[in-house]
């Protein structure tokens, strides 16, 4: 390793280097349900502008995305739906729980509306508020990232071989 | 309006009730006549419904309301037909084959009450999930819904 010192190269590990990376290119998939949605929106656009913090790639589809934002209420009809998508994202994948009704059913305490969307999905990072403002949602990202750098979820499993494909 | 109310108690007799509540004309009617009624009424320019709803009087032997509002686009006025229903299983006819928009408003009528609409062409919820048990704007229906909540999903 003599004279390595001098020059312009990084080490560190690949696990650090992977959760870097993560962290500053996280995907968000492009879906609201309620009122939340709007200030996402606006967390997206131009005055507080997500892109600052690398997330600002919304996608439509959930196959090419790695965070759930999910902002809104969600009714008992939407809870399969919402878990599918989730199943459809690939892994690693993040789950931010936007607002109070995401959170914990919010003012919604009734039998139509999922008492919390971590009931349906593991929620990594939770935001008060009603909506929540989208420096809220900001924070909410600057936490994920942080905790994706600490590795607070596992790397990509590996994929299964075709014998535990067989017998799943 | 009154020529219509006169014509309909001429036609209906004391089947047809006319009243008048909250400045509105409320017509009672027993559940057998309701698509006579409706099918008249919608020949005299009553030719909009507005909404099919029911009201839960928990206590009360006919137990509900099914409320029909209509409108005379031209004499611009309203009309509300009211319906007792009671029993294990209560149901009124359907009126979807008079009016097409109270397909939707029967279905969650009955999605929200429970009261089933006969001679409807598809009467299955539309609000809830299909499997959903109960109906929730039943008085006795818990706020809370009737299952404990599901536990929290971790990694």
């Amino acid at each position: 390793m003599a004279g390595v010192e001098d020059r312009p190269i990084l080490f560190a590990s690949v696990k650090k280097l992977a959760q870097w990376a993560q962290s500053g290119s996280l995907w968000p998939a492009q879906f609201g349900l309620a009122c939340c949605a709007i200030e996402m929106m606006a967390t997206a656009a131009s005055r507080f502008d997500l892109s600052r913090f690398g997330a600002e790639v919304m996608r439509a589809s959930p196959r090419q995305a790695d965070v759930m934002i999910v902002a809104g209420r969600v009714s008992q009809k939407m809870a399969p739906i919402v878990r599918e998508l989730y199943d459809q994202m690939p892994e690693p994948k993040w789950v931010i729980a936007m607002g109070a009704c995401a959170s914990v059913g919010g003012v919604f305490n009734n039998y139509a509306i999922v008492q919390g969307v971590d009931r349906v999905v593991p929620v990594d990072v939770y935001v008060p508020g009603c909506p929540p403002t989208p420096e809220g949602l900001l924070e909410a990202v600057m936490q994920l990232q942080k905790k994706i750098r600490m590795g607070g979820r596992p790397m990509a499993p590996a994929m299964p071989s075709p014998e535990e494909v067989a017998h799943a | 309006m009154k020529q219509i109310l006169s014509a309909l108690e001429e036609s209906f007799g004391d089947r047809a009730t006319v009243s008048e509540s909250l400045g509105q004309t409320v017509v009672q009617l027993p559940a057998a006549e309701i698509v006579s009624v409706v099918t008249f009424l919608k020949s005299q320019g009553f030719n909009m419904l507005i909404d099919i709803s029911a009201v839960d009087r928990l206590g009360r032997e006919p137990r509900f309301d099914v409320v029909y509002h209509l409108y005379h686009l031209e004499l611009k006025d309203w009309l509300r037909l009211k319906v007792q229903v009671g029993g294990d299983a209560p149901s009124v006819p359907s009126i979807a084959h008079v009016f097409a928009s109270a397909n939707w408003a029967e279905r969650e009528c009955y999605d929200m009450f429970g009261i089933r609409f006969r001679g409807h062409p598809d009467l299955k919820r539309i609000l809830m999930p299909e499997d959903w048990k109960g109906h929730p704007l039943r008085k006795d229906y818990p706020l809370t819904g009737l299952d404990p909540l599901p536990p929290l999903v971790h990694e």
